[in-house]
């Protein structure tokens, strides 16, 4: 894990962020701070405004009020181009992965590493190299010269967890990483991105609708020495996992899974209870 | 009251806030230049072969027309200058921005469109990419570029097939057709033969660009940003070419 110092830092804040798409309330007065090498995960149901935070926490949405601060500084007002800098220290997981269809899986994951100008350019071996190490570490890299339209699902998404961290930034936001997948499939998935956060140190901000997903992040760690997930007891593990619940645009639940589980909230329970 | 006005207005605002960042942004760097050539690619030599047939059959068509008329007044020689100054004013623009709006609007705003749903643009912008500057100014550019070629291979096509009418059926010789219709065109008449393709090229790849990227609703959207984007470029083609008719009847 990180340094103790580098654990306080806010990777990501959230005051007071309401954002509406004409009639329709996507976000409500929503508030939040996560921290560096926290993990999030925001359960919700279709249209309950997940997707609209994780957009609007790296400014493709602008709330209409409140304010959102990313990596510490404020992107509330920022320009399009003034949000580069800053995007390409986060990685992001669409919900059916983002691919590129025109470019091949070697090009899609390629992609961060060649546009966003962040410092000196990458030599083009260096890139190739960093390419196929993400997508060994997702198990795909023979896929290098196939296109997205030619993978499953599952597959697609893999490869969108190795686009979203082959810059190995800090914060990776994930969109709802398993819908649609088979329960099988979903679980790889999730472990993927829990190695991905244990092995990489990162801050995780996951929205899902499947609380199975939350659990395995909570308790969950990628042990090198196996190369499987392990079981480890809450709050012994250095782990730190937040759950929060999105009801209609509105925050209704943060706390621990613990305190989720404890939850008398009909709505909130809905998830947990199944 | 005026409600119904709304979403056009607006729409048309988003249009021209659009465009203005396309426009401003075309010589800011970065530089998409091998989207800018395989759209080229994709528009000019794609679009070829269909705006060669439509020039060709429209200059065979008018020759076929005029030739009856003309024959009434004994003026069967006129109708090389007639045919090359219907073709370079008014048809071979019209009629190649038209299919071309039919072919590559239509491209443009399925592709984008699809991008869109599957939120490709997103991920465009969240991986650092301004869409604007690697989707809309490479296919304006290109649009741009290949248009008025094209018009220009459709008017000379269109010529030609004019001439086969002319030399076969009419049976004038080839100096008595070609000849005159040389002389006739002005600088007026090329000009505005050029400008009218270059301002469609613009109205065909921002209306695409526009539909494709305003896209919901799925693959339904993208349907329906694809028809829209088709008829709203060919609409304003045609007012736009009454516009600069207009003006260029004036100047003429």
């Amino acid at each position: 894990m990180g340094a103790t110092n580098g654990q306080q830092q806010s990777v990501l804040r959230f005051e007071n962020v309401s954002l509406a798409f004409d009639e329709t309330i996507a976000l409500d007065r929503v508030s939040f701070e996560q921290k560096a090498g926290e993990t999030r995960v925001v359960l919700g149901q279709a249209g309950s405004g997940k997707t609209s935070l994780l957009k609007t926490a790296i400014g493709l949405l602008k709330p209409d009020s409140g304010r959102v601060w990313l990596l510490g500084e404020e992107i509330t007002n920022r320009s399009e181009h003034d949000l580069f800098p800053l995007r390409s220290r986060v990685g992001v997981l669409f919900q059916e992965g983002g691919l590129f269809d025109s470019l091949s899986v070697g090009d899609n994951v390629a992609y961060p590493l060649e546009n966003q100008q962040t410092g000196p350019s990458i030599a083009p071996d260096e890139v190739e190299r960093r390419v196929v190490d993400a997508l060994s570490f997702v198990e795909l890299e023979h896929t290098l010269d196939k296109f997205p339209g030619e993978l499953s699902g599952g597959m697609r998404r893999r490869v969108g967890i190795a686009r979203a961290s082959v810059t190995e930034p800090p914060l990776v936001l994930y969109d709802s990483p398993t819908a649609g997948l088979d329960p099988i499939t979903a679980n790889t998935i999730v472990a993927l991105i829990a190695k991905e956060r244990d092995v990489r140190d990162t801050a995780n901000l996951m929205v899902t609708y499947r609380y199975q997903d939350g659990e395995i992040m909570a308790n969950f760690r990628y042990n090198p020495e196996s190369g499987h997930l392990v079981h480890v007891a809450a709050g012994s593990n250095g782990l730190s996992t937040t759950f929060m619940v999105m009801e209609e645009g509105r925050l209704v639940f943060e706390g621990s899974q613990k305190e989720l589980e404890e939850s008398n909230d009909p709505y909130v329970t809905r998830f947990v209870r199944h | 009251m005026l409600d119904f006005l709304k979403l056009p207005v607006a729409a048309f605002q988003d249009f021209l806030v659009l465009s203005g960042r396309a426009l401003n942004n075309v010589f800011r760097a970065p530089h998409y230049w091998d989207d800018v050539f395989q759209q080229m690619d994709i528009i000019g030599v794609g679009g070829l072969s269909i705006v060669s047939l439509i020039g060709f059959f429209s200059g065979l068509v008018i020759t076929m027309q005029m030739s009856r008329s003309l024959a009434e007044y004994g003026a069967v020689d006129q109708v090389g200058p007639i045919v090359m100054l219907i073709l370079v004013r008014e048809l071979g623009p019209v009629l190649t921005a038209v299919m071309i709006a039919g072919r590559t609007a239509s491209g443009i705003a399925s592709e984008l469109g699809s991008m869109k749903v599957s939120e490709q643009i997103d991920a465009m912008r969240a991986l650092g990419t301004d869409p604007i500057q690697k989707l809309v100014i490479p296919r304006m550019i290109a649009t741009a570029v290949m248009l008025p070629l094209l018009t220009i291979i459709a008017d000379l096509i269109g010529m030609l097939g004019g001439f086969l009418i002319a030399y076969f059926t009419l049976r004038l010789p080839s100096t008595e057709y070609w000849t005159p219709a040389y002389q006739i065109l002005e600088y007026n008449d090329l000009v505005q033969g050029l400008l009218k393709p270059f301002m469609f090229a613009f109205i065909i790849s921002l209306v695409g660009c526009y539909y494709g990227l305003q896209t919901t609703g799925g693959t339904q959207g993208v349907g329906r940003a694809t028809t829209q984007a088709v008829v709203v470029a060919c609409v304003w083609i045609f007012i736009l070419d009454a516009l600069l008719g207009r003006i260029f009847v004036h100047m003429g």
